[in-house]
């Protein structure tokens, strides 16, 4: 809870003060107490209480069963595909998402609209159908089935499958953050570096990247948070190999399966904190980003 | 400038380990054959404990150290995965049919793959039974029960489940099979227990936790041994098995997957692995996981736990599953009428 208010008192503080303190907009405190008790209950009924039963269930059977089921090889072996994936996927988003932003906000170009809406595509594609884009294309039956298969390269129901697929859910992330903000910023300061001598990997680096950083790793962690949680498109071309090509997410969903509860939101209670830490990594970024709008940028 | 130096290096070291996961990840594989079986839901439990014993046999009559891998998913969706390029060196799927489709899509086995083994290479066998709450407050006993109004029945879908389809058709040769029974009778039979089913899940164990984790219905249709397995787990004072008076014989089959062992080379290992199946040591532990065994001397160990029950043969009544799923289940099938009727 404490978080929560304290970006919101970082962010609009003065809005929402001068909002009270206005007779002309001030709220019946009657209302103002009912929509604070509507918000905190569907906080507490759809966050914190399937978050602390997640913990609950997980340790319900004790400490050492909850250690074995994250150390038993199948689940290490989750664990390692997990943080694979995002280490491959979220550098590959990273760099298109600069190279997206970059393009749409800094260039003219017929098509710009298309292509921004090309960048919000895998948000509107149900994950599974991404999945199975996949299978349709690198499958046995697919477009480029034969060819591989002589080949002898494995991408559906191996590691290079459940990349695509991740980078595929994951791709609108950094590019989304990014492109707002430097609409915003405009092209200016990348102008008058340019007109001072720099050249364009100096420009790059001096000025626009240090204007973006806040930005960009906030688009970085979501696209991370994503990364190491989607089931539905990683399920359709992970062929459920267990120790090889199951993540944690399908890893969760085997144990349920297997009646063993108690291993099951153990290793969920790892994708969870795994979560809250991504979330405290974020409102840390949100600090920064509203203490760089105020006192300007001291890294 | 600090800023973007050291998220450098902290990109830096993020890239090393991941080199380092992927390295520790590459060398766990190690230099012994690896064999995948895919599989279908109920018989996790079951392979888990049969490739540890494979593999301590191999490893005394040839000294090669075996690693078996094992997915698990509804039947029909397993065999899909292995027509797309998933590699598997052994199929042990719920039905024939989904096998055959490994003939049809990629001619990856033989057309006679079933002649190979013994006994259609179904080396265990299963049937389908009730799992009710217990104290059996619906009174079922037979299928006429999960026909009346108020009964709330959970299966799975038989469009992707293997179970869901050996499920269904007991209840249309039960109804077949009675005095005075046509195949209109039994249609309207079928008809009248799918319209008391509430959940129709993807696969076997869907519909077990639908109906032991989230308490929904009054019967589940289910596999022998998956109802024996979830009285295992979740407690035998919670359910109970109601065996119906005539119900079919399901022969889940197994076969080595041609294309993909010449590939790999791990034929012999393949083969061996599901002879091994019908040796006694195989047969005694698959009656131990709840499947009906082959041979006489490991059915007559386990005579206590399985009820005997009357069963009849999907060769008998409904001509093999070829002619059972293009009339049952393709498109337009009976189960798709009834489906859409309701």
């Amino acid at each position: 809870m404490a978080g929560a208010s304290g970006t919101l008192d970082l962010r609009g503080r003065s809005a929402s003060a001068r909002f009270e303190e206005n007779p002309a907009t001030r709220d019946n405190p009657w209302a103002r107490r009912i929509i604070l008790a509507t918000s905190l209950a569907f906080f507490a009924l759809f966050l914190v209480m399937p978050l602390a039963a997640v913990f609950v269930e997980a340790l319900r059977r004790g400490l050492s069963v909850y250690v074995a089921a994250l150390t038993e090889p199948d689940a290490l072996s989750a664990i390692k595909l997990t943080l694979i994936v995002a280490a491959v996927s979220v550098p590959m988003n990273l760099v298109f998402g600069i190279a997206a932003a970059w393009a749409i906000t800094k260039f003219d170009f017929k098509g710009k609209q298309f292509l921004i809406t090309l960048i919000d595509l895998p948000f509107s594609v149900s994950p599974v159908i991404a999945g199975l884009v996949f299978v349709l294309v690198f499958g046995a039956q697919g477009w480029f089935g034969p060819w591989l298969r002589e080949n002898d390269i494995k991408v559906i129901f191996a590691v290079p499958g459940i990349v695509l697929a991740t980078v595929f859910v994951t791709f609108p992330f950094v590019a989304r953050e990014l492109i707002p903000l430097m609409q915003a910023q405009g092209t200016e300061e990348e102008e008058a570096a340019l007109t001072l001598g720099a050249t364009g990997w100096q420009m790059f680096r001096r000025v626009t990247l240090p204007n973006i950083k806040w930005a960009l790793l906030y688009g970085v962690i979501l696209c991370n948070a994503r990364a190491m949680g989607e089931f539905g498109a990683v399920s359709v071309v992970s062929g459920h190999i267990r120790g090889l090509t199951n993540t944690m997410p399908l890893h969760v969903e085997i144990l349920y399966n297997e009646y063993q509860f108690a291993a099951a939101f153990a290793v969920a209670s790892l994708l969870a904190l795994l979560a809250l830490l991504t979330l405290a990594l974020k409102s840390y970024i949100e600090w920064r980003t509203a203490q760089q709008g105020t006192v300007g940028d001291t890294p | 400038m600090s800023g973007p130096a050291a998220r450098r290096g902290a990109r830096t070291s993020f890239w090393s380990l991941a080199v380092a996961l992927g390295i520790t990840f590459g060398s766990s594989a190690g230099h012994t054959q690896t064999l995948l079986n895919v599989s279908y839901d109920p018989t996790r439990e079951f392979y888990q404990e049969y490739n540890a014993a494979f593999i301590k046999h191999w490893k005394e009559k040839t000294g090669e150290t075996l690693t078996f891998r094992q997915s698990h998913g509804g039947s029909s969706k397993q065999a899909r995965s292995v027509i797309d390029g998933l590699e598997a060196d052994v199929v042990t799927l719920a039905l024939a049919y989904d096998i055959d489709a490994l003939h049809e899509n990629g001619k990856l086995i033989p057309a006679d793959w079933q002649k190979r083994l013994p006994h259609n290479s179904s080396p265990y066998t299963s049937t389908i039974v009730f799992l009710v709450r217990k104290g059996n407050p619906k009174g079922i006993k037979d299928w006429p029960d999960l026909a009346r109004p108020g009964v709330e029945v959970i299966t799975p879908n038989p469009k992707t489940s293997g179970g869901a389809r050996w499920n269904y058709l007991a209840a249309w040769g039960y109804a077949l099979k009675q005095p005075g029974g046509t195949e209109d009778k039994a249609r309207e039979f079928v008809k009248a227990i799918y319209q008391n089913v509430k959940v129709l899940d993807s696969g076997a164990r869907g519909s077990t936790t639908t109906f032991t984790e989230r308490g929904i219905g009054d019967v589940l249709i289910s596999w022998e041994n998956e109802a024996f397995l979830a009285l295992k787990e979740l407690g035998p004072e919670k359910y109970e098995i109601v065996v119906p008076s005539l119900t079919i014989l399901a022969e889940p089959p197994v076969t080595v997957v041609d294309k993909v062992v010449d590939k790999r080379g791990t034929r012999k290992q393949a083969e061996a692995y599901l002879e091994y199946l019908y040796s006694e040591e195989g047969q005694v532990l698959a009656g131990k996981h709840f499947y009906r065994p082959r041979s006489a001397k490991a059915a007559a160990k386990y005579a206590d736990v399985f009820v005997k029950a009357n069963l009849f043969t999907i060769d008998d009544v409904f001509g093999g599953w070829q002619k059972a799923q293009k009339t049952h289940f393709s498109d337009g099938g009976t189960f798709d009428q009834i489906h859409a009727k309701r």
